[in-house]
């Protein structure tokens, strides 16, 4: 058989099994993406059966998905609401950042994977997925629950967080000196506020540039500038899912609108082969060793998720159950930590077994943080149920 | 009445209000234009006991409904003095004979004695409205006038 038709055979079978994974994460309402991280490791390096073809191909579009993914979620967002947002939130982001970062990074010094190793498990632990989140939240109905605005506003900060820190990883990553670091950090906050201003002043001019009424032709157009902008951030060593982001921040209005309903599909098939790559490029065997790191970290960092939107909810005055439900909300983490632990195991420059802790990590999180949300409700009613009958007075007869 | 205005980044904007009854009342706006009512649960306003996805059409309904209820218990309240005089609404259909035509097209006024006091469009009321007011589908007319002639203006606006 010549290579290309066993590559699409092999690739063909991939995404036909990513769909049944799909429809049965649909099926339980649950995220896809620990199913797509398990689908990869079956099909990788040590599973059961080892698809090399497609290795090149999934590498390429994993990438482009980690690009969309980024331009999707910066087209959900307008630059008036990422001010607001900040202003809004950023103690409780500052908060979010340190206790979520810190049990990542010492694990990571802990296993002995140096500052780098710290700095990429760090991220990976602090980040919440926006996308389970949202998820989470439109589907038990808490759009207009006090605690929202403060769970999302968290979100936002954590996804421009994101743009400083993806900048500065890669730059470690590619082993730049102190002074390049410096040098990369300054671009890209450069670049972040440059971006910001001009969106909030002339981001209709962006918007009108990419649009047409063609489906075809701003298809062609949002996806170019897309890679166009991301391939140029990746040479300025800025990161290419930040140039994306940043693009998808400057794009707004029905513009911003109609792009993301365009592009949905792309990211979704693009994305769900950066996490199969991403599976298929750790070894199934590597993870039984740091499962139990793994089970640590998950329970210490679905703690201080708590504690963060706990102490945020408190902040802008919602009651007990409210803090609770914006808690547990934040538990998920998903698509942003394969994304930064991705990066980091295709530079080569952190330990294999990252890669292993960090699949683990997510599988756990990313079904357990659905989960937390959806029984805070009844667990919370419970817990005040017995604590009330505790304190009322006893009957008098 | 202080209606407060949140951003919800990535979804849209929750316009609500608390109500006298201590229930948290209001309504989610998409970025793609949808619109939810939200209303609080009793035992704990954080959180909403139902939020129910509305069409435009059904908006603008629920708008007329509770917009005009004030305004017909306002004219009732006024009339009270006037033995014979009721005040009542009437709704204009897809299938009315005058929708989209001026309103002075259905002589009410001639025909029945009956004064169309406001119209009630997607929520906002449009106060003593001429004869050359075009009448749409889903508008709430509020009329005041005797039984007999209510009930004739009520057969013209469906029939002709």
């Amino acid at each position: 058989m010549n290579p290309v038709a066993l590559t699409l055979i092999e690739l063909g079978a991939v995404i036909f099994v990513l769909g049944f994974l799909a429809r049965l994460a649909g099926r339980i309402s649950m995220s896809p993406i620990p199913l797509y991280l398990i689908g990869g490791l079956v099909f990788g390096a040590g599973g059961i059966v080892d698809l090399g073809g497609v290795r090149e191909f999934s590498h390429l579009a994993g990438e482009i998905g980690v690009i969309l993914l980024l331009l999707l979620l910066g087209l959900e967002y307008t630059a008036k609401e990422l001010f607001t947002g900040l202003r809004r939130s950023w103690q409780a982001g500052v908060v979010d950042a340190v206790l979520n970062f810190i049990p990542g990074a010492a694990v990571a010094l802990l296993l002995g994977w140096g500052a780098l190793g710290a700095i990429v498990m760090g991220g990976v632990t602090y980040i919440s997925s926006s996308g389970i989140v949202a998820k989470v939240i439109t589907d038990l109905g808490r759009l207009g629950n006090r605690e929202t605005p403060t769970i999302l506003s968290i979100l936002v900060f954590e996804d421009l967080a994101m743009a400083i820190y993806l900048p500065i990883l890669t730059a470690m990553l590619a082993g730049v000196s102190w002074f390049g670091g410096l040098q990369t950090v300054g671009i890209s906050l450069a670049v972040i506020t440059v971006v910001l201003v001009m969106a909030l002043r002339y981001g209709h001019h962006v918007s009108k540039a990419v649009h047409s009424e063609n489906s075809e032709v701003f298809l062609l157009n949002v996806m170019g500038l897309a890679l166009l902008v991301a391939g140029l951030a990746s040479a300025m060593q800025v990161s290419a899912a930040v140039g994306a982001f940043m693009l998808g921040i400057a794009i707004s209005g029905t513009t911003a609108h109609l792009a993301s309903r365009l592009l949905e599909p792309l990211r979704d098939l693009f994305a769900a082969i950066f996490f199969v790559a991403f599976g298929l490029n750790t070894d199934p065997a590597s993870i039984p060793p740091v499962l139990g790191w793994a089970l640590l970290l998950a329970v210490v960092t679905a703690v201080t998720k708590i504690v963060t939107g706990w102490w945020a909810a408190a902040r802008a005055g919602v009651a007990v159950p409210g803090r609770a439900r914006a808690g547990t909300s934040l538990i998920a983490r998903g698509e942003f930590s394969i994304v930064i632990a991705g990066l980091a195991v295709t530079s080569g420059a952190v330990a294999g077994e990252l890669a292993a802790l960090a699949t683990a990590y997510v599988l756990i999180m990313a079904v357990l943080g659905p989960l937390a949300a959806r029984f805070t409700e009844p667990a919370v009613k419970a817990l005040r149920g017995r604590y009330s009958r505790q304190k009322a007075p006893a009957p008098v007869a | 009445m202080n209606v407060d205005e949140t951003e919800l980044p990535g979804f849209g904007v929750r316009k609500d209000f608390m109500t006298k009854s201590g229930r948290r009342i209001g309504v989610v706006t998409h970025r793609d234009g949808e619109t939810e009512l939200i209303i609080s649960a009793w035992d704990d306003p954080d959180t909403c006991q139902a939020s129910i996805p509305l069409t435009g059409d059904e908006a603008s309904a629920l708008g007329n409904l509770l917009g005009s209820q004030r305004i017909v218990m306002q004219l009732t309240e006024e009339h009270k003095e006037v033995p014979g005089i009721v005040t009542r609404q009437f709704n204009i259909l897809p299938e009315s004979p005058y929708r989209d035509q001026p309103m002075g097209r259905a002589a009410i006024r001639t025909r029945t004695s009956v004064s169309i006091v406001a119209i009630m469009r997607e929520g906002e009321v449009i106060p003593s409205p001429g004869p050359d007011a075009i009448l749409h589908a889903g508008d709430l007319l509020v009329a005041v006038g005797t039984q007999e002639g209510l009930d004739a203006a009520a057969k013209i606006l469906r029939n002709g």
